[in-house]
């Protein structure tokens, strides 16, 4: 086990390109883009499927249709049609983004208790309020937890964006791999598992913060 | 993509075989190693947390970072199979120790309480009653497991071993589109016929599941 990257100052140094700081921002970077479009993208669909009961084959297939997509072929798919950039990765990392947070909506809105829904009706609500004052603020526990599962995924998968050029993390991976240097593979090892852990504990705290209070019995 | 095909069909079926070995030779050893783990996660329920803690934090390392880091645990060398091997059963351990200890935690005391009563001992109850009908919430995640690793394989291609991953990197080094495709349909095939197979033993080894259903 060799630390001496990890631990060397010259390597965290802020303004230094390439340094660890810099590429964690990188990587953070393409991780908060990706799950913003996909939430963009996944989130209504998966919501609409839950209210309307429309599509629920679509919904509950999404997951596992998603993760049998190798991202690595995906993303060297679209690099190979769309050239070099920051489209191709965006876009294969996204398509991760997608199945676990349509999934994790459409089954958490239709896990609720149908009385639920019915006394929201039964009170004068519309469709539209009852989606958005009932079912949503209800569903995010499930919800939630299914957006962690696709944050996860995309921090650690976040790495291959190197492979086609791109910085992150990935970049320690693979330029420690092609000169040899395994302190500098570990070290982008270390980060990465500790960045994911990290973002996963403030998400956790973000579901504390969101859930309503009544749902997580606190 | 015809045209590839058949001038390339000997590449092309050895990364299959190879892809098929790399990706369930794990599930196999990781299934075998997840059962008593995820078995002592029920049996003491202060580890419980601990490890689905730590099965949480060995599935964030990233692949890429797994295959590249274990030759230097391991001795191996960087272009063993064997690391791409390991690395996807510490995964599919990950995976399944807490799905099992889920699955067993799941099982109706009630159900316990009669095997008990009727002279079971604590391992042939387990094997005989509380495997049994874990088993649905163990298969799904036995599932999830599969498919994830037949995905993960080609990703080993970074570094040289990696099945069908080897047609992507392949293609994208010369900007050829068809290997990257060729690649891409078999994987999602391959991960789509493993999902098959295993609901299939799961029919085959639940029947009640689907006997309940009907009822209700």
């Amino acid at each position: 086990m060799n630390l001496s990257y990890l631990v060397d100052p010259a390597n965290w140094a802020l303004t230094t390109d390439g340094s660890i700081p810099q590429l964690i921002l990188s990587h953070l970077y393409y991780v908060a883009l990706a799950l913003l479009i996909g939430t963009a993208v996944a989130l209504p669909i998966g919501l609409w499927i839950g209210h309307t009961g429309r599509g629920s084959f679509l919904a509950i297939n999404a997951g596992n249709a998603g993760r049998s997509l190798p991202t690595l072929g995906l993303l060297m798919l679209m690099v190979t049609l769309l050239g070099l950039g920051l489209t191709p990765v965006l876009i294969a990392l996204t398509v991760l983004v997608i199945p676990p947070v349509l999934t994790s909506a459409y089954a958490g809105v239709r896990s609720l208790d149908q009385r639920v829904v019915d006394a929201a009706k039964g009170v004068g609500m519309r469709p539209w309020q009852v989606l958005t004052k009932v079912e949503l603020p209800m569903a995010l526990p499930v919800l939630m937890s299914g957006f962690r599962s696709a944050a996860l995924q995309v921090v650690a998968t976040a790495t291959v964006a190197a492979a086609v050029g791109l910085n992150g993390l990935g970049r320690l991976l693979i330029d420690g791999l092609a000169v040899n240097d395994y302190s500098r593979v570990l070290a982008g090892a270390i980060v990465v598992a500790v960045l994911a852990v990290v973002l996963d504990l403030v998400l956790a705290l973000a579901q504390r913060w969101v859930v309503s209070p009544g749902l997580s019995k606190r | 993509m015809i045209t590839y095909l058949s001038n390339n069909w000997e590449t092309v079926l050895d990364a299959l075989k190879q892809h098929v070995a790399l990706a369930l030779i794990p599930v196999l050893i990781g299934f075998v190693v997840a059962l008593p783990i995820g078995y002592l996660g029920v049996r003491y329920p202060w580890l419980y947390h601990p490890l689905v803690n730590t099965c949480g934090v060995l599935y964030s390392i990233p692949s890429l970072a797994l295959f590249v880091f274990l030759p230097v645990i391991l001795g191996t060398k960087i272009l063993s199979p064997l690391n791409i091997v390991v690395a996807l059963t510490i995964y599919t351990v990950a995976l399944l120790a807490r799905t099992v200890a889920d699955g067993l935690k799941s099982v109706d005391p009630l159900v316990v309480q009669s095997a008990t009563a009727m002279g079971y001992r604590r391992l042939r109850r387990l094997a005989d009653v509380e495997l049994p009908v874990a088993l649905p919430v163990i298969l799904a995640g036995l599932r999830v497991a599969t498919v994830a690793n037949i995905s993960l394989v080609s990703v080993g291609a970074l570094i040289g071993v990696g099945g069908l991953g080897q047609l992507f990197t392949r293609g994208f080094q010369l900007f050829y589109v068809e290997p990257i495709l060729v690649g891409i349909i078999l994987s999602v095939l391959l991960a789509g016929a493993a999902d098959l197979t295993i609901v299939l033993i799961q029919r085959l080894l639940t029947p009640w599941t689907r006997f309940q259903a009907g009822a209700a």
